[in-house]
Order: C-alpha cells, then structure tokens, then sequence
C-alpha cells in the first residue's frame, strides 16, 4: 500500500473501507432480506487466544475449504477477527448480513454451517446460543443477555474487525482521531478534551489521564516518551490482552496521539513475553502503519514524528508499578524507586515519561472523535465512561464485558455472567488481583466505580474479577494471594519482603489447623502496618485480601483458629474423607487410591484407613454415588 | 554434529545478534531473552559472555537473571508443562492438578525428571481465563483440563 500523505487522503481510504464494513453491521430489513437465501456473506472467526487453543484456525481452514468445494468463493468471505468477549462459549463464529452468533464450533460443524446456512440461507439452531433463563436459542449478538447491558468503547473494534488487517481499522474510523488532532488541535486542545472526558488510568491505580499527559507536557526536555504498559500481571484479568490482539493499532494510535501531546517521538510497548499472539499482532500492526506513514517521520504529510518499540517483560509482577517497568526497559532488575519524582519529571532515562495502561489508550481515540462530554455523560460522579471487566471462576459466562461505570456487581455477576456455576451459591467476588479484595453478597447492589470500590476494602485494580462459592475457603483464598505477593516481592523494602512473609506463615499456620488467637491479631496489624509502609504498590496492597476476607468472612478465621474446622472443606489438614452407608462396595474408590488405604470387599461398605491417608481427594471425586463425605 | 561444535554455533549466533542490536546500553534483557532461547537456559559462561560483550559488570548480569522468573540457569526438559496458578484456574482446582502431575512425574514443581523429558513449573495467568483449568505443554494450550487429563496428555509427549 501506498504512503498516506494528508488527513485528507486518510478520510478518503476511510471511507472506501467503511462501505466494506457495513455488511458486518446490518439494520434490521437488511438481516431480514437474506433469510432463505444464498447472498453476499462474511464469515468471521475469533482468533483470540482463548478461540485459537480450541481450534479456531482450523475451523477457519475447513470453512475455506468447504465454501470453495461449493463453488461460493466469489460469494463469501472468511475472515479472522479478535476477541469477542464470549470466552465460555468459544469458538465463535459470527456471519453476516444475517447477524447470526454460532457458539461452540468445531471444525467437523464447518461443512453443515455452508450447506444449511450458506447455501439455504437457515441458521444451524444447534450452533445457536441458548439463553439459560428461558431456554430459547439466541440468533444476534445484541439480544444475548450477555451483550444487552455492555457498552463496548475500549473493545468496539475486537469481535468486528480483522486485527491483521490495517485498512479495516481504517474503515471503521482508525487513525481519524490521530488526523483530527494533528491537523485541528494544539497539544493543550488533546488534554483539554481528555482532562474533561474524566478519564482514569485503568490499569488499577485511576490517576486523572489528563492530568498526567498535563504533568509531562509542561516539563520541558529535549526528549520525552510514552510507555504503553502491557504488563498485564493481574492473574485472572485478560482485556489488556484482548485488546493487543483484537485491535492493536487502536493502541498504536492512541500512543502518537499521547506523544504529540506531551511531545514526544518515542514509544515503547512493554508486554509480556507470555503473550505471544499479542506480540505478534502488534508487530504487524507497526509494520502496516509505518508502511502507511501512519507511524515514523511526518504523519500524515506533518512535522510530527512518532514510532514505537516493543520490550518484553520477563515474568515479574512488580514491572506493572511504572517506575519498575521504567527500569526494566532500562534492562536493569525491575525494581520500583520512590515516588517523587513522577515518572512525568524524570522517568525513562532521566526523560519526562508518561506510563498509560492498554486499555487507557484504547478509550482516547473515541474520546477525540465523538467528543469529551460524550465520554463523561457515561459513568459515575467520579468515574467517568466505562470499564472492561474480566469475568472468571465460578460463574457461567466467562469472559470480558465491558460496562459503564456504576453497573452493580450483581447486574455483572447475574445478569451478564449468568450466575454461578452448577446452581451454587455465591460466597464472595474477588476485584482487583493481588491488591484487591473479597467482596461478599451483601455488597452485590454496590454501583461499582473506584471509589466504592476502595471504601469496601477492594479496589478496582485492573478489572479481574474472580467469582467464588461455597466451595472456596477464604482463608485459602486469602493465603493464595500472599503466596503470590510474597514470591513477586522484589525484596527492595523490608515491609513487603519481610512483612508479607511473615503474613503468609501465619495463614499457613492457620490453615495447618495451628493457628492461635494472638496469630488471627497480629495478622490485622501487621497487615496495617505494611499497607503505611511499603514503597511502593505492590506492598502497599498486598495484605488486602487478607484484611479484606477477615473483614468479611471472619467467622472462617475463628473456625479454622477455635475449631479447628475448614468450613468449605478445603484446607486439607482440617479435612477427613469418610464413607457414608451410601456406599455400594463398587471399589472405585479403592482402585483410584494413590496411597491404598481404602479397604472392603466388593459389594461391601468400604473403609478409609484416616493413618495412611493423604487427602488428595481421588476417592470422593470417583465415587460414582457421593458416598464420601468431607468431615 | 559433536557437542562442541554445536556449542560453538550458538555462542557465534548469540554474538551475531548481540552485534545487531542498535542501542547496547539498554538491551541486556532482550539478549537475554534470545540467549535462553538459544541455549535453553542461561548458565554461567552465556552469562560471562553476554557481560563481556555488553560491557557490563557480570554481577549485573546475574543479578538481572535472577529477578526475572522467565530466565533460568538450570538446563530444563525436552518438554516444559506448565500449570497454570493464576486465579481463575486456581478456584477451579488448578492445585489439584498439579499435585497429580507432582506424582505421576515424580518430581517437585521447579524440577526435571531425570531422564530430561518434562519440566514442571507453575505460572501465573496465560489469560486464557474462559478455558480454567490450563496447562500448557510447550506451545500448546490445553483448556477445561482435569486431574483425569493428567496421564494421557503426558503420553502424548512420550
């Protein structure tokens, strides 16, 4: 493709591309006048990561192959596309004009999808989404429960466009925002929309986007840089990664609109080295867009110049705080350094920096088109416009939604995420990683913003949300994120590094059963006291998943430290397996027992000799009757 | 092809990359990102070469390799599972599956069995949450994975 020279060039690309987009957003007479009949169709599959490990390439093969074998190529287009949000029921596979959402798809499901759907123009009802409710198949994507209340801004463009693909992005308004504001708007008119859109870092921390482009725009130096972080440590949080797949060059765009602002011409993106197809998606995204001029000297036939460089992380947590990343990119240890001063005065060699998480960037360009108030008439008082949230655990639908700010968790847990799982019930949910909270049912009707969400001992973090039921001990729980803390500690300040660890050898303690009452008053106060003075994030909330479980789930403390009892059955040295009269003498249990210690005649009640007994729990997951009890 | 012939053409590629980095300064954990892809893992002397070759002081170097959980300084095995202990996978019993890869490899997380075949480790979050419980084999995502799963995708890589 050839170099695009002047905004005026771009509008034209724009929309000659656009027109190629309208078939994957048809009205509804649209959708109705190709019922029954073969027509103009594209067939899009979601080559996210999640999609991709259960076979979506290959689904992606034998639809091309089949639509050719019915001679169809001329009619109908397939096409990779990123993540639509709908992990659960993955693969997906989206075709249109007809706006039919097939769920579930294997590659043997691609030759009954041209036959029945392609050529006759009938919607496979087995592929169809049957909504749980009222048990009734679903053919749009907007009528699932799923998608009714999301509000998708940082992900419109995952699930519609193909991410490999520049020009789409174009056709559905990419790099008009980067246009607008190097041909219409000064560098104070950028942060003048986005201080006014009320947009909030989104990566946890929820410092005023436009104030810190502000901080590292009046800091004068010959060179400054934007940082993208996309070190999405978070265990449980995914959008950071949906987004780079999905709709990487939103990001892109978003970071030389960050540099013409603050004015700077360097970009680094620090991603995570887990994240491959990520990575490799970004790397075609740069190429196209500097193959395009879109990145590099003279954007757009101007004086501003601007390219981005990848870095990769290397496996550790603390690199999401942005003076330990800034170091990391420096190629030293990642360990963060006291703030003052903001990496906005001195951050990446000693330049003015700006650090702004992915999903940040990806709301800026439609602050820039559709406008600050538009943006802030979405949200809360004090948080502005939307936020994706990464639904996992327990809960039917697993995947990202996307939701305006102040959506009650229980709109997200219920009505989008279809509630918990099997029919249990809901003990707890689990917001902002490492350094966030358990929240228990009777917070569900909380309007969710960042600052609710701290009031209740959570916080927002970066939008992980893992939902548990009564199956899960919160001291486990408590005690997991310690492990997780107390092996990411850098080890720089001694509150984390040692406090933290003598944090999770008391909760082991407890979980051992040897827990006392001093231990359960000690782990509040030194859990304060690390929160006062630790240097940097990550420290400063580590203990609140403990403080947080004892807030509200105190009584499985004092049962685990008085009685000696794991009411969830899940810390093992508190737990006895025994079998129930129920027992049929089938002997599965004994066949599966690693350490034999079950012993009976067939046909006979059967016995667990609790001396050898290792509670690894082989016998009451094989027992085909639910004779084995936990005690 | 001898071993230390072979020894010797990963040292040249390792220079040979090293050289056509632009901006040496900063690039030590990029180096070290190929050096471990190369060798496998970052013993002592890829170590004392990549700090001679970037003029840095090798405890540097090290103490770089050892912050980092990616790099590694023991050799691993032909094949590397991985279970992974982010927390979406771990309320849905990710811990349950790794014991049983524990006792049928008969090794601890972290180590190699003996006849260099597998290395089990932990990590934390693939962010293929929609897929809990994962284990990755390689490159491979194995999703909704069971304690039951554990033998047969073990014989798979035999």
């Amino acid at each position: 493709m050839n170099r695009i020279n002047s905004y005026e060039e771009l509008q034209k690309i724009n929309q000659e591309n656009s027109e190629k987009l309208k078939m994957r957003t048809p009205s509804h007479e649209e959708e109705l006048a190709v019922e029954n009949k073969r027509c103009q169709r594209i067939i899009t599959v979601c080559g996210g990561t999640g999609c991709q490990s259960s076979d979506s390439t290959k689904i992606m093969d034998c639809l091309k192959q089949e639509i050719e074998k019915e001679g169809l190529s001329d009619e109908v287009t397939v096409s990779i596309t990123g993540c639509f949000g709908f992990c659960e029921k993955g693969p997906i596979v989206k075709i249109n004009p007809d706006n039919t959402f097939y769920v579930h798809v294997t590659p043997a499901d691609a030759r009954e999808i041209v036959t029945e759907h392609l050529l006759n123009g009938r919607a496979v009802r087995r592929l169809l989404y049957e909504e749980p409710a009222v048990k009734q198949a679903v053919r749009r994507q907007d009528e699932m429960c799923f998608y009714k209340k999301q509000n998708r801004i940082a992900l419109r463009n995952c699930g519609f466009i193909n991410p490999e693909d520049i020009t789409e992005f174009i056709g559905a308004k990419g790099y008009l925002a980067l246009g607008k504001v190097l041909t219409t708007m000064s560098p104070d008119d950028v942060i003048k929309v986005i201080t006014d859109s009320g947009l909030r870092g989104r990566g946890g921390g929820g410092y005023p986007t436009g104030k810190k482009w502000y901080f590292a725009k009046i800091k004068e130096a010959d060179q400054k840089y934007i940082i993208c972080n996309a070190d999405e440590g978070d265990p449980g949080a995914f959008m950071d990664r949906s987004i780079l797949e999905g709709d990487p060059n939103s990001v892109l765009e978003a970071m030389a609109i960050a540099g013409y602002s603050i004015g700077a011409s360097k970009g680094y993106i620090y991603i995570r080295a887990e994240y491959p197809l990520a990575v490799n998606r970004i790397m075609i995204a740069l190429n196209q867009a500097r193959e395009l001029g879109l990145l590099g000297n003279n954007i757009l036939g101007t004086d501003f110049h601007f390219d981005v460089e990848l870095k990769y992380g290397a496996g550790a947590f603390v690199c999401g705080e942005e003076t330990a990343l800034i170091h990391s990119i420096e190629g030293k240890r990642g360990e963060p350094t006291n703030k003052p001063p903001f990496p906005a005065e001195s951050g990446l060699w000693e330049k003015p920096t700006c650090v702004n998480n992915v999903e940040t960037l990806a709301n800026v360009p439609a602050i820039i088109l559709n406008g600050a108030d538009w943006y802030s008439s979405i949200g809360t008082a004090g948080s502005k416009g939307t936020k994706v949230f990464a639904l996992a655990g327990k809960i039917n639908n697993v995947g990202l939604v996307e939701v305006p700010m102040g959506t009650t968790l229980r709109e997200i847990i219920y009505d989008i995420g279809g509630g918990i799982k099997n029919g249990r019930k809901f003990k707890a949910v689990q917001t902002g990683g490492p350094s966030g909270g358990c929240i228990p049912a009777e917070n569900l009707d909380l309007p969710i913003d960042y600052e609710s969400l701290t009031a209740i001992g959570s916080m927002m973090g970066s939008g992980g949300m893992i939902v548990m039921d009564e199956d899960n001990c919160m001291v486990d729980i408590a005690k997991f994120y310690l492990e997780f803390t107390v092996e990411e500690s850098c080890g720089k300040c001694t509150p984390c590094r040692i406090g933290n660890k003598r944090l999770l050898e008391i909760l082991t303690r407890i979980t051992n059963g040897n827990g006392t009452e001093d231990d359960l008053k000690t782990l509040k106060e030194l859990g304060q006291i690390i929160k006062d003075t630790s240097l940097c994030g990550l420290g400063q909330t580590a203990p609140n998943p403990v403080l947080s479980t004892m807030k509200y789930f105190w009584n499985e403390y004092v049962a685990h430290v008085k009685e000696h009892r794991c009411p969830a059955g899940v810390c093992k040295t508190l737990v006895q397996f025994e079998i129930t009269d129920k027992c049929i003498g089938c002997t599965k249990c004994a066949k599966n027992c690693p350490v034999s210690c079950i012993s009976g005649d067939v046909k006979k009640k059967h016995l667990i000799h609790q001396d050898r007994c290792i509670k690894c729990g082989a016998c009451y997951s094989s027992c085909p009757v639910n004779a084995i009890i936990k005690v | 092809m001898s071993f230390h012939l072979q020894r010797e053409q990963q040292f040249k590629e390792l220079e040979d990359f090293i050289d056509s980095v632009p901006e040496k300064t900063s690039s030590l954990i990029t180096v070290l990102h190929k050096a471990q892809e190369i060798f496998g893992y970052l013993p002592e002397d890829v170590q004392k070469f990549v700090a001679v070759k970037l003029d840095q002081p090798i405890a540097e170097v090290n103490g770089v390799v050892t912050f980092y959980s990616y790099f590694t300084e023991t050799p691993t095995g032909k094949h590397i599972i991985n279970v992974c202990m982010g927390t979406a996978c771990f309320v849905k019993g990710s811990a349950e599956i790794l014991d049983e890869f524990e006792r049928k490899l008969n090794i601890k997380v972290g180590e190699t069995t003996p006849d260099g075949k597998y290395t089990l480790q932990v990590l934390r979050c693939v962010g293929a949450c929609g897929l809990a419980p994962v284990v990755t084999v390689d490159d491979r995502v194995y999703g909704h994975f069971t304690k039951q799963m554990v033998g047969k995708t073990l014989e798979e890589y035999n």
